[in-house]
């Protein structure tokens, strides 16, 4: 048993309101992700003594103000949509540590209703860090964009190393919508074919528009505790059995290798601390900010070889019925993506592992994986989770 | 009225790289190595990012390499490529070692290949600054 195995548990979850908010501001999101958190394990503000954040920008202050939350321990690495993730692990080790008792981890974005008001969104994505060293050379004069730019560099490369094709990324999205299909909290319900991925609008080659996530609103709240106090609340203790982060780059330009992520790294310690094996994990989640991010990703976790995330998910073998339950929440493709996901594949996982996910529910499921992948696949956090 | 399209964004230029952008504008294209350890790299700084030292040197490149990775952008990356579209960005390895963002010339999009042999050519952005670009070799 590795030293985070059961030291802290998940206990209580929530998404805020979800896809066009109008009007919203991040902060207004945060709070009532937290809210329903708090009431979903049974906790009041009060009983809250650290607190986990990060934003495009910003700072803790402003969100513990807002909250009136005045913590004895905090944390607000920013690398990207995986740092909730990497918040969840720091947490345990808090706990574990005796600094605090019960941590609140909180995000809240509004790409779509700041759009509207043309205002701070805290969203968005990508590479930021100044215009000195790197980012002076990250590709804005050739006209390099946003994260689809850069994802796809990626795609691009595996399919010339490994023969992987558009068909088979597309059936990462395919499979991603039927468990959309089953989740009413998702945003994008209707069902689509391999064919309707390849007809969509190529954004940046060899992404087309459906191998890309959603643009949204949504918060989220995941609240950490201790074991004494996990085991009296109003819902079963989700138990963090392992935990693992890396990061290696901030533009991809500068990625060791490409196809390769910081998840063979956090995977690994999050496996080891865990004491589990890849044969012990009934659901994975995981980011997919892209078809390509979740390819691999579970090549990286150790699900398969590096070079054969293409055949792994052939004939739907990551959708509803399939044997190897991939995002069932709809992910960022067809749930909520509000430019930052990390925190929503917790919050599907310890539903999974409670058994509150309805038609959607992987049956008798009692160790799942989150796995964060955040910035230009720049960092990786893994969280390994179990019930009793 | 005809409106005038977006200016491209520049290179912002600073002590550290400025060395760099003046190796351009002589169309050569220059990166550091490292007295101590020996090694290349890039981009710019001040210290060695393999050893920390900051006993570097600048050298002339060989402006060969190959593509490591591309994109063709459908959707401009930013408001002032719209009228590029579809256009290329790709990742070069220069024979060096290092990688450097740019774009490939002289090359149709959907003729690029990652590993294609490219080398580097200059064209002027503004009266001060060159970019390197890079085309195929025969
Ligand atoms: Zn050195």
């Amino acid at each position: 048993m590795g030293s985070l195995t059961r030291k802290a548990a998940i206990v209580g979850v929530a998404e805020s309101d979800i896809g066009s908010t109008p009007g919203k501001s991040p902060m207004e999101l945060m709070a009532q992700a937290a809210k329903r958190a708090l009431d979903d394990a049974g906790l009041k503000k009060e009983d809250i003594d650290g607190l986990c954040w990060a934003a495009f920008g910003g700072s803790i202050l402003d969100v513990g103000e807002y909250l009136q939350i005045m913590p004895k321990w905090c944390d607000s690495t920013q690398y990207g949509g995986s740092s909730f993730d990497a918040h969840v692990g720091h947490a345990a080790a808090a706990i574990a540590a005796g600094l605090c008792e019960t941590v609140l981890v909180v995000m809240g974005t509004t790409n779509v209703a700041g759009r509207e008001l043309n205002v701070p969104r805290g969203g968005g994505g990508g590479a930021g860090g100044g215009e000195r060293g790197g980012a002076a050379f990250s590709g804005r004069v050739y006209g390099l964009g946003g994260p689809v730019t850069n994802y796809s560099m990626a795609a691009t490369r595996h399919m010339h190393l490994y023969g992987t094709t558009s068909e088979q990324l597309a059936e990462i999205a395919v499979a991603t919508r039927k468990w959309a299909m089953l989740n009413p909290k998702a945003l994008m319900r209707k069902p689509i074919t391999v064919q309707d991925v390849l007809n969509s609008p190529m954004i940046s080659y060899p992404l087309h528009l459906l191998d890309c996530c959603l643009i949204t609103d949504a918060g989220g709240a995941v609240i950490v505790t201790t074991p004494e106090r996990a085991r009296n609340l109003k819902k079963k203790p989700v138990w963090i059995l392992g935990f693992g982060e890396h990061f290696t780059h901030n533009a991809i330009t500068y990625m060791p290798d490409i196809t390769v992520t910081p998840a063979v790294e956090s995977g690994n310690a999050a496996f080891k601390m865990a004491g589990l094996t890849r044969k012990d994990i009934d659901f994975v989640q995981t980011y997919d900010s892209f078809t390509i991010t979740t390819l691999l990703a579970l090549e990286d976790l150790g699900f398969c070889k590096k070079g054969e995330g293409g055949a792994f998910f052939a004939n739907q073998r990551t959708a509803p019925g399939g044997d190897f339950p991939v995002n069932t929440s709809g992910g960022g493709l067809s749930y909520t993506h509000p430019g930052m996901f990390g925190i929503f594949l917790l919050i599907e996982a310890a539903r999974q592992l409670r058994g509150e996910c309805g038609e959607r529910q992987v049956e008798d499921a009692k160790v799942g994986i989150a796995n964060g992948m955040g910035g230009l696949l720049s960092s990786a956090a893994t969280v390994i989770l179990g019930r009793d | 009225m005809q409106s005038r399209p977006l200016p491209k964004p520049l290179p912002f230029v600073y002590p550290e790289n400025k060395p760099f952008w003046d190796g351009t504008k002589r169309h050569e294209l220059v990166i550091q190595r490292c007295k101590d350890c020996g090694k290349f790299y890039f981009y710019p700084r001040t210290a060695c990012p393999h050893c920390l030292s900051e006993n570097t040197e600048w050298v002339k490149t060989s402006g060969k390499g190959k593509v490591y990775s591309f994109t063709i952008c459908v959707r401009p990356g930013s408001p002032a490529f719209a009228g590029d579209v579809p256009y290329n960005v790709a990742i070069i390895e220069l024979d060096e070692g290092v990688r450097m963002m740019s774009q490939i010339t002289d090359c149709k999009n959907e003729d690029i290949k990652c590993d294609m042999p490219v080398e580097v050519v200059f064209k002027d952005a503004s009266p001060e600054i060159a970019l390197p670009y890079f085309r195929p070799v025969a």
